[in-house]
């Protein structure tokens, strides 16, 4: 039988990672992804924070496949025809730790499995792992097939937001709807000089977008854009709660988004090259799984590392830094002797670290926040009625701000109360 | 036992394009695959080696991008693989590419069974494993679908033309395998990781071997292709029935019986 002193399952951010320190710590180490080559399965909105990147490869902006650097953050909230939107633009937006980039994860997630086949690991592509080799509870490796199984003294599972192998590790129960949301995302293909233009940037600049209201038919849930070199990702997440209760097909609430006047403008002319859907954890720290276990540790989706508090989404960069946390992990616990529950533990330890633990305990509130119908649906169209009150000079009288305010809110079905509630926790939560 | 499995690496059935100047089958820059009776026949192979004690090598002949169907064999489960690679033999037909196999199964040696496909999907001559068995001098049993090990001998079922027929014969002896008779398995994890530490592929050169250059390569291959044509299909009439559901039916079903497309 094939044995390696650790596995990782799923060659994603988070699995190369994980791969990439434990090759560098002296684990022999068996990289293993179901697609044909690694990012073919993976998909995410389009944007990553550099970082736990810079932890994990100080040198990675040399080679590291970039689409654009984020310069213009962007949210727009939507009603049936109007937007309202606020641009923030700073240089320094992407630049050092605080860089964030534009990627395609077919590129992203190659480049990052060849560091790691680069610093030792082994990559196998076109095998699914869907079982785990137990004894006694303690896991000894993977099981693909009764009489194909490789042991491992280690197994890290990065295998993404479906976490089969997390569920048949006994970490985690059976996803329920009210846990995960539908991504999906349409890439867009525009001639890099046309991005540039239409959204004023330079050749290595890039914007980013979040929108919310009406980008998802008043269902819980946001839309996003992302500039490419010379493709823009458009797309949405959405309740997959609220699409099965409203009887909602998600290519129904993405074709309204595409088609909003405010979405239009970016992407005319454009020529949609590939459509990919996906599924997204959406409770965060509320859904996490036990994190490690005898001989198993769980990185990125799989273990539910996700944060949307609503003005920024973050994915990729807590995949990455799980990653190496669980390296670093599976390092002290063979420094202590064995890969038992009790010595994975450090796990926490090195989460904890790199603030991927404590962010996600920061941001605990925001999701069920996020999940608030009226935040999707009443309060986007209220501003927008008193942006419309305060803009609109048609000789009838024109109104003070606040008194527009006064009025739109007095208007509103929502009691003042619950208004003010909402306000207060949207203010805690965010 | 050992057991040898020929395979041929090809285009993929599905990406097949015909050069529209020189009218020849596109080789390079297409997805290739094992060709698919090869498949076939390392299948009957590793089921084999399931049953009894079994070293399954796999030979190829051709340029060294075959090893990608080599790597994948080995994946698959076989032991080991062999490819003859040699610029010599380019251009070899049905008949150098038979001797100089044979050749090399020679050298490879210590062979019980040799298995091959019934015919390759790029070619569809079958002529190669006749042609081995034939060099060989051993006996052959074409167009099989079964293959069992019993008492030191082979047993295999023929597909005939009016039905089926048990053979049996006496080891080392040949099998050519049926397209389609089985489902080639996966490769496995195991065998993936296999191929990655490497070892799993030897290249001989013609002089490896002992073939001798004057019966290989495009001169001493005796076929010449005189002409290659294009199947047109004839324009389709394009007539509409249209009306009455009964009568319409009636009157395309005339119209059939009339063209002799189908009987009264």
């Amino acid at each position: 039988m094939e044995r390696f002193d650790a596995i990782v399952v799923g060659a994603g951010p988070a699995g190369s990672s994980a791969a990439l320190t434990l090759a560098r710590k002296g684990f022999s180490t068996l990289l293993v992804e179901r697609g044909r080559s690694p990012g073919v399965k993976g998909m995410f909105g389009g944007r990553i924070y550099s970082w736990a990147l810079q932890d994990l490869l100080p040198d990675w902006a040399k080679d590291c496949p970039v689409e654009r650097y984020v310069v213009r953050e962007n949210m727009v909230f939507l009603t049936e025809d109007a937007s309202l939107g606020i641009s923030f633009d700073s240089t320094k937006l992407g630049q050092g730790r605080a860089a964030s980039f534009t990627a395609v994860r077919a590129k992203f997630d190659g480049w990052l499995a060849k560091k790691a086949q680069d610093a030792g690991a082994t990559l196998v592509t076109g095998i699914r792992v869907d079982d785990l080799w137990k004894e006694d509870g303690h896991v000894r490796g993977v099981m693909v097939a009764p009489n194909d199984r490789v042991g491992a003294d280690v197994v890290v599972i990065a295998e993404g937001a479906t976490s089969i192998l997390t569920r048949a590790a006994g970490l985690k129960a059976d996803l329920e709807p009210r846990e995960v949301s539908v991504g999906v995302k349409e890439t867009i293909e525009l001639p890099a000089e046309t991005i540039q233009e239409r959204f004023g940037l330079g050749e290595k600049e890039g914007a980013a977008f979040v929108f919310a209201g009406q980008s998802s038919l008043g269902l819980r849930g946001g839309g996003f854009l992302y500039t490419n070199q010379s493709t823009i990702s458009l797309g949405l997440v959405v309740s997959s709660e609220d699409l099965s209760r409203k009887k909602v097909e998600i290519q129904e609430v993405q074709n309204r988004f595409r088609l909003h006047p405010a979405v239009q403008r970016w992407i005319r002319g454009g020529k949609v090259v590939e459509y990919s859907a996906h599924l997204v954890p959406e409770l965060g720290a509320g859904m996490m799984p036990r994190l490690w276990g005898d001989g198993v540790l769980v990185a990125g989706d799989a273990a539910g590392f996700l944060i949307n508090n609503g003005y920024t989404f973050r994915g990729v960069d807590l995949a990455i830094a799980s990653g190496i946390a669980a390296g670093e992990a599976a390092n002290a616990a063979r420094s202590a002797g064995s890969m038992r529950a009790a010595n994975l533990a450090a796990y926490d330890r090195f989460l904890r670290a790199s603030n991927v633990l404590t962010d996600l305990e920061r941001f605990r509130r925001a999701p069920l926040y996020m999940k608030n119908e009226r935040l999707f649906d009443v309060y986007p169209r209220m501003l927008m009625e008193i942006a419309e009150r305060l803009y609109t000079v048609d000789g009838s009288g024109q109104q003070r701000l606040v008194d527009a305010v006064l009025e739109q809110a007095a208007s509103a079905d929502v009691p003042k109360l619950k208004m003010l509630l909402d306000l207060l926790q949207g203010a805690r939560s965010m | 036992m050992r057991i040898i499995v020929c395979i041929k690496q090809v285009p993929k059935a599905q990406e097949l394009q015909v050069d529209p100047v020189t009218q020849t089958l596109k080789r390079v820059g297409v997805p290739s695959e094992i060709n698919p009776p090869d498949a076939n026949a390392l299948e009957i192979a590793l089921t084999l080696k399931d049953r009894h004690p079994a070293e399954v090598v796999v030979l190829s002949m051709g340029p060294t991008s075959f090893d990608e169907s080599l790597e994948r064999a080995v994946a698959m489960g076989a032991d080991r693989s062999v490819l003859l690679t040699d610029r010599i033999l380019g251009g070899s037909d049905t008949v150098p590419t038979a001797y100089a196999l044979s050749e090399t199964i020679q050298k490879i040696g210590g062979y019980d069974l040799i298995l091959t496909g019934e015919e390759t999907t790029d070619a569809s001559t079958g002529h190669v494993g006749p042609g081995i068995a034939g060099h060989l001098d051993l006996p052959q049993i074409t167009y099989v679908s079964e293959v069992r090990i019993v008492d030191n001998t082979v047993r295999a079922r023929r597909t005939a033309e009016d039905g089926t027929e048990w053979w049996q014969t006496n080891m080392p002896s040949l099998c050519t395998v049926n397209f389609g008779c089985n489902k080639p398995r996966s490769p496995t994890l195991t065998g993936k990781i296999r191929v990655k530490r490497g070892g799993v592929i030897v290249h001989w050169s013609c002089a490896d071997v002992g073939i001798d250059p004057k019966k290989v390569g495009l001169l001493n291959s005796p076929t010449i292709v005189a002409k290659v044509d294009t199947i047109r299909l004839p324009p389709r009439a394009g007539r509409i029935f249209s009306g009455d559901a009964k009568e319409s039916v009636r009157a395309l079903l005339d119209a059939l019986i009339r063209d002799r497309v189908v009987a009264p």
